[in-house]
């Protein structure tokens, strides 16, 4: 494969303005787990202006829900859920100083016009590897709503963590990109 | 009457349905099915895309890790749908079938560590139930005096994607096709392509729909039994394959890996549809008791 790009979380304006669409990377350091119900509380406590229990400014989000840690286990499979769910919620979060998500399929055009205007960048993991992607978390803690259970925000240490940039800050898309090349039309 | 398919009463006791449920439901998220399996090296071959042979590539190195480490593939272990096939020649004893089915899936999800999924109201509470029941469960009466348990896990990355509509007869063979393109296409890379293709053509809304999800239940690649249906199943691989999709939605070759199709007679005026996409991650296990 090409060259990978190493990335050490918290992300910085120019790190994001130098990714662009189909550069694959390997991220280090702190990312934050929240899916479908925590991104429904955290946004909900934005609109009431609570405060929230994490600092999201310049950090990654990644759209995951693992399986339990056996004993001696930091984490159990951990792979990325589908993005498309949380689009509802990522404006929001952009605005926050989010900078960076992982998961997985296509976003709406409203996220990639929140991402080019708050230059945020999305990134790939491959659906459905969760045992392989389990392997790159190094330390695991639930920090925010643990009764949601496997929707609780976790913060993760990753180590290596492998990903495809999907959609840069540009709004360059390779769910666009590459399906277009390999449409056959007769 | 038809004696040939009488057999003798025999009884079984509900802890067997208990057991072999929490045996499969481990087994399942950990063991990809070979048929399975076979399909996707074979598109790592087939793929040409750079990042789709990557994901593949990926995806059999995750299934050899899961199987070997009795990990979970993926981290969306499912909601258990159940196909019960019971023999009306059998006697279930020591409880209700839907007790034993569900204390199956609590001591399966608990004890293979495995993710708790199901939220106990669809809208209202969307409280976890915190032991992945109830199950989906669908009972058959069959000739016979045995039990034949298929186990699907389903994930909701792909069950999202699935699509039903309620065709003209008018619209005919093309119809379908249309159709089944188009709910492939609208899934796009959300349902982690590359997918198995569960069709379910005729009876009523609701039968056309369980039969797309029974589709998803029989080995992968395996054709149609009737001719027809079989080469249909084959062009609409073909077509879908060149929607360019690809793996993970990256762009590439392989979009699917199966279409199978289910049909039943259906009402002199409509001609329903439905579709039921699986992930790549086509879990399925059976027992017979």
């Amino acid at each position: 494969m090409s060259h990978v790009k190493k990335i050490v979380t918290p992300l910085t304006e120019e790190q994001v303005k130098g990714l662009q669409a189909g550069d694959q990377v390997s991220i280090s350091g702190v990312i934050y787990t929240a899916r479908d119900a925590a991104h429904k509380l955290l946004t909900e406590a934005i609109q009431t202006g609570e405060e929230l229990p994490v600092d999201f400014k310049g950090q990654i989000i990644y759209y995951a829900g693992p399986t339990p840690a056996k004993p001696g286990q930091v984490i159990g499979s951990c792979g990325p859920t589908t993005s498309g769910r949380m689009d509802a919620y990522s404006p929001t979060m952009m605005a926050q100083g989010l900078k960076g998500m992982i998961g997985k399929g296509p976003r709406s055009k409203e996220v990639v016009e929140s991402m080019k205007e708050n230059n945020v960048v999305y990134f790939a993991a491959i659906g459905g590897a969760a045992a392989l992607i389990a392997d790159s978390v190094k330390e695991a803690e639930v920090v925010a709503f643990d009764e949601l259970g496997p929707e609780a925000i976790r913060r993760l240490v990753v180590e290596d963590y492998p990903c495809i940039v999907a959609i840069d800050a540009q709004g360059n898309n390779l769910y666009e990109l590459g399906v277009e090349q390999y449409k056959v039309t007769d | 009457m038809n004696h040939s398919t009488e057999t003798c009463m025999r009884e079984l006791s509900v802890d067997k349905i208990t057991e072999a449920v929490k045996r499969l439901c481990i087994e399942a998220a950990c063991d990809l099915p070979e048929d399975v399996e076979k399909l996707i090296r074979e598109a790592v071959d087939k793929e040409e895309s750079k990042f789709g042979k990557y994901s593949l590539e990926k995806i059999v190195k995750n299934v050899e890790l899961s199987r070997n480490e009795n990990a979970p593939m993926c981290q969306d272990t499912g909601i258990v749908v159940v196909f019960a096939e019971v023999g009306q020649d059998l006697r279930l004893v020591g409880g209700s079938l839907t007790d034993a089915i569900n204390e199956g899936v609590r001591q399966g999800y608990e004890e293979g560590y495995l993710r708790k999924s199901v939220v106990e109201d669809p809208v209202l509470n969307r409280k976890n139930t915190g032991d992945n029941t109830p199950a989906v469960i669908y009972t058959e009466l069959v000739p016979g005096n045995e039990i034949k348990l298929q186990i699907l896990p389903k994930g909701a990355g792909s069950e999202n994607m699935g699509a039903l509509k309620m065709l003209k007869p008018a619209e005919g063979l093309e119809g379908v096709k249309n159709f089944i393109i188009q709910a492939v296409t609208q899934a796009g890379g959300n349902p982690c392509p590359p997918v198995i293709v569960g069709v379910g053509i005729g009876g009523t809304m609701d039968k056309s729909t369980l039969l797309a999800k029974k589709a998803l239940a029989r080995h992968a690649g395996e054709p149609h039994a009737n001719p027809e249906y079989q080469a249909l199943e084959e062009e609409l691989l073909e077509e879908i394959n060149k929607l360019g999709i690809g793996p993970q939605g990256f762009g590439g070759k392989v979009t699917a890996l199966a279409v199978h199709i289910e049909t039943y007679p259906t009402h002199i005026a409509t001609m329903p549809v439905a579709v039921c996409l699986n992930c790549h991650a086509a879990r399925h296990k059976e027992v017979t008791l």
